[in-house]
């Protein structure tokens, strides 16, 4: 399937891009977090500590082990810090 | 229920102002301003505010949403802004409007502890010595279980 990846704060410049399209048979957001991470150091240094961050499918909270089946949208930030 | 997510500046004024026109019969109104708060030795040059475009407007919603379920409101107003803003900028306000003032009070706290963990918004601080995002405090995802 096709997933638009999306990237916040620091994440983002870890990574070093704020948004890309991925292809991936992942079937959780954890085995996509595995696949990304073996790409290069970017990505294995942003996902480093999977406490330090949260996700979101299709621009909801989720959970590391929700399933990606029918997903478009997944991003990865840090927590929160609004207000 | 007005929900506003910019880059502009808002007048805090007008807005209370305007908010209260919109609260026919409310008994009470809060109003929270939230500001850019300069560093102890006073040497931050600006705060970036990033948030996440569509899931913003979507999360805010969901809260002020919760907010008119769990108190007997007349109206809500939430605005955040983002981009880079200087010291004293105000980020953000909130203002609840209902028939007594607890609702308006409560409502108004719980707008403001979901608001800092529940919405997507980051934080840099950029002064003279560098850039730094600002972490999530444990206390902010401890005040959420209050409610």
């Amino acid at each position: 399937m096709s997933l638009e990846i999306l990237y916040f704060a620091w994440v983002r410049e870890r990574v070093g891009v704020p948004r890309e399209t991925v292809q991936t048979d992942a079937v959780t957001v954890a085995e996509l977090v595995r696949e990304l991470s073996t790409r290069d150091d970017r990505y294995a240094l942003a996902f480093s500590d999977l406490s330090a961050l949260r996700v979101a499918i299709d621009q909801d909270l989720a959970e590391f082990d929700s399933p990606l089946a029918g997903a478009r949208e997944v991003a990865f930030f840090p927590p929160m810090t609004g207000g | 229920m007005t929900i506003r997510v910019q880059d502009a500046p808002f007048d805090f004024g007008q807005e209370c102002a305007k908010f209260a026109q919109s609260c026919d019969n409310a008994g009470a109104i809060v109003t929270f301003c939230g500001l850019v708060r300069n560093s102890d030795d006073k040497t931050l040059s600006a705060m970036m505010i990033e948030h996440y475009p569509g899931m913003t407007e979507r999360a805010l919603t969901r809260i002020a949403t919760e907010a008119q379920d769990r108190w007997s409101l007349h109206n809500c107003l939430i605005i955040h802004r983002y981009g880079q803003l200087a010291p004293g900028a105000q980020i953000m306000m909130v203002a609840t409007a209902a028939r007594h003032r607890s609702d308006a009070f409560c409502a108004a706290d719980f707008l403001m502890d979901y608001l800092k963990s529940r919405a997507p918004f980051w934080k840099k601080e950029i002064s003279m010595s560098g850039a730094e995002w600002v972490a999530a405090k444990d206390t902010d995802e401890a005040a959420l279980l209050r409610w």
